[in-house]
């Protein structure tokens, strides 16, 4: 895989990349009018489109929503600055804030762990077949590739009151309640719904990455007296901790911006057991048209997001290898 | 020279029961996989099971596994009588839509980045990936804002244009086209090729499978798409198949077969092309893990 070039070309330099020069933020004072190169005028062209798009719908939004976190704009009035009352809002006088965000932080948790746990578990169950690795790998991705609002539905079904999931509770004797109906298993019923949904994802790639660990190396160390056991955790393992690393990352990202099942499942019930940041986010911009409030909000999921990938980066020194 | 029995037996007979050993290993490793994927896909086969039942019997008490009758009809039904076929349609012209603009942005984008030297490339690029990272509810409410302004709520255009310039294409081909020898656009420019034609004629054929593979993950995370669309629109007319099913949760909240008839069309293209496209999707996380360090 090649690495993202971070080289600033120098003008007039040759195709010899050998002799670029190392990254350079060029904050060199504007050079005397001259017409651009025509290759210069090429790539514009070719880059206006999504310029274009890109500041429209995303540069331009980026920054009115910060700019909305700091005012009081509820959709009709005209809004306000109000400076940081909304956070000050959030985080002293907004008793919902602290569940949301504790709701946020749980499933999360609970989410990646599984998600990791279970996908490596079933990547290394796959890859240790010698025929039918493909059909495994289609069953596991399928739920990938259906609308989570779909899947999220049939679940529904499931966990319906006295529907399929109550049955089995109740035939095997296990005393729990209707999941959805409970504010202690609800988020457990969403964990599930969302692990059933994405978990191929992870189990494809790290099962392609086990795949590629080289054969001889495992060989060198079965002759070397390894037991399986040792095979995993000492060769296989770091092997493949750089695409653990990305899908942890890349799980994480995702999980604390969960959605789509809690809409179609819980609407954040019951109470405000399942609400988190994502509904959070929504209830309070689309059904109270709260903008600024909400935009607050999607601030702090945004830093969430930040911290966490940051988190992330610091701690792979301690447990990711890389060949080179 | 004798062979003595007491030496040779006791090896082959732990051989033999070595491979015994593997061989049953084998079968329960099979076995619980299989039953593993069993349980996976299930909610496949409650959804359609439940499609087929009569509402009554979808809702009836002790759970059937399997219908008591089959109304196949329902799929029908729910296409014709509930709008489901029009959210198919809005379904497949939003996602068609996006991944049409994806394609043509990225191609032109990604090959400015790959091969023309302009002042702030990289640092460009370096902002295009970062928004990357952005999750998409912090873009919902200003997206909404404009949109609003515009008047394109419950447009097809409201619908495709704000999501349709994701930086991930761009990144994606760039990397693609990096690794397409540089002398086939130089023999081409001393034709008198220009840079588009070269885009046209020569990159785009060759860089087909990463194309491909674009446009399948960006068809399919746009059929799945739900908060953008929910936000986008109002009422029935222009809903997508996710929000149809939301729609009638509520509007019909009894409806479960029909629900459950319209849950399976909306994952018919993903499992058809999940299965018919595994080995290019395989590939595909492959070398997007890549990314990763690899």
């Amino acid at each position: 895989m090649r690495q993202l070039s971070l080289r600033q070309d120098l003008p007039r330099m040759e195709e010899d990349m050998s002799q670029s020069a190392v990254a350079e933020v060029s904050l060199q004072p504007a050079q005397p009018r001259r017409f651009l190169k025509p290759e210069t005028q090429t790539a514009m062209l070719f880059l206006l489109p999504s310029f274009l798009g890109f500041m429209v719908f995303m540069a331009v939004p980026i920054v009115a929503s910060l700019a909305l976190s700091f005012t009081n704009w509820q959709l009709i009035s005209t809004p306000s600055f109000v400076g940081f009352q909304n956070y000050i809002r959030l985080f002293t006088v907004d008793p919902a804030f602290y569940t949301v965000l504790r709701n946020t932080l749980f499933f999360a948790v609970e989410y990646l762990a599984l998600n990791i746990i279970v996908s490596l578990t079933l990547a290394v169950w796959i890859s240790s077949l010698k025929r039918g690795k493909a059909i495994f790998r289609v069953i596991f991705f399928l739920p990938t590739f259906t609308p989570t609002i779909a899947a999220s539905v049939v679940w529904l079904l499931i966990f319906t009151p006295d529907g399929l999931a109550d049955t089995i509770i109740r035939a095997l004797g296990l005393g729990l309640p209707n999941f959805l109906l409970s504010s202690t298993w609800a988020m457990q019923a969403v964990v599930l719904v969302t692990l059933w949904a994405n978990v191929g994802y992870n189990v494809v790639m790290f099962n392609a990455a086990l795949d590629l660990v080289p054969k001889h190396y495992l060989e060198a160390a079965t002759i070397d007296g390894a037991n399986a056991w040792q095979r995993f955790w000492r060769i296989r393992l770091p092997l493949i901790s750089p695409t653990i690393f990305f899908g942890t990352v890349m799980t994480a990202i995702t999980s604390l911006q969960v959605f789509d099942e809690i809409f179609a499942m819980t609407r954040g019930g019951p109470g405000s057991a399942t609400a988190t940041l994502g509904f959070a986010i929504y209830q309070k911009g689309f059904t109270n048209f709260q903008m600024g409030y909400a935009s607050a909000l999607a601030w702090v999921m945004f830093v969430m997001i930040m911290a966490l990938t940051i988190l992330q980066f610091h701690m792979q020194r301690k447990w990711v290898h890389y060949d080179d | 020279m004798t062979i003595d029995p007491a030496s040779r037996h006791p090896h082959s007979v732990s051989q033999h029961r070595h491979r015994i050993l593997r061989r049953v290993g084998t079968v329960v490793s099979y076995a619980g996989l299989s039953l593993i994927a069993l349980l996976f896909l299930f909610p496949f086969f409650w959804m359609v099971s439940n499609a087929v039942r009569s509402n009554a019997e979808v809702m009836a008490v002790p759970v059937r596994i399997f219908p008591e009758e089959y109304h196949w009809g329902t799929f029908v039904e729910a296409l014709v009588s509930l709008p489901f076929g029009i959210f198919v349609l809005n379904s497949f012209v939003v996602a068609c839509g996006v991944t049409a603009i994806v394609i043509a942005v990225s191609c032109l984008s990604a090959y400015a980045f790959a091969r023309l030297k302009f002042p702030g490339r990289e640092g460009l690029l370096l902002t295009y990936l970062s928004t990357l990272m952005i999750p998409q509810v912090m873009l919902v409410i200003p997206l909404f804002l404009i949109v609003s302004k515009l008047g394109w709520i419950n447009t097809y255009h409201g619908m495709i244009l704000p999501v349709a310039f994701s930086s991930f294409g761009t990144f994606l081909l760039r990397q693609f086209i990096l690794g397409i020898p540089k002398d086939l656009d130089e023999a081409a420019m001393m034709d008198g090729a220009s840079r588009l034609r070269i885009l046209v004629t020569v990159i785009v054929p060759l860089a087909m499978p990463a194309i491909g593979l674009l446009s399948l993950f960006t068809f399919i995370a746009q059929w799945k798409s739900f908060l953008w669309p929910l936000i986008a629109t109002s009422g029935v007319e222009k809903a997508t198949l996710p929000l149809g099913l939301t729609l009638f949760q509520t509007q019909q909240g009894t409806a479960w077969n029909y629900i459950m008839a319209g849950a399976t069309i909306s994952m018919l293209p993903g499992v058809v092309l999940a299965i018919v496209l595994q080995r290019v999707i395989y590939k595909g996380i492959t070398v997007s893990s890549g990314f990763g360090g690899r």
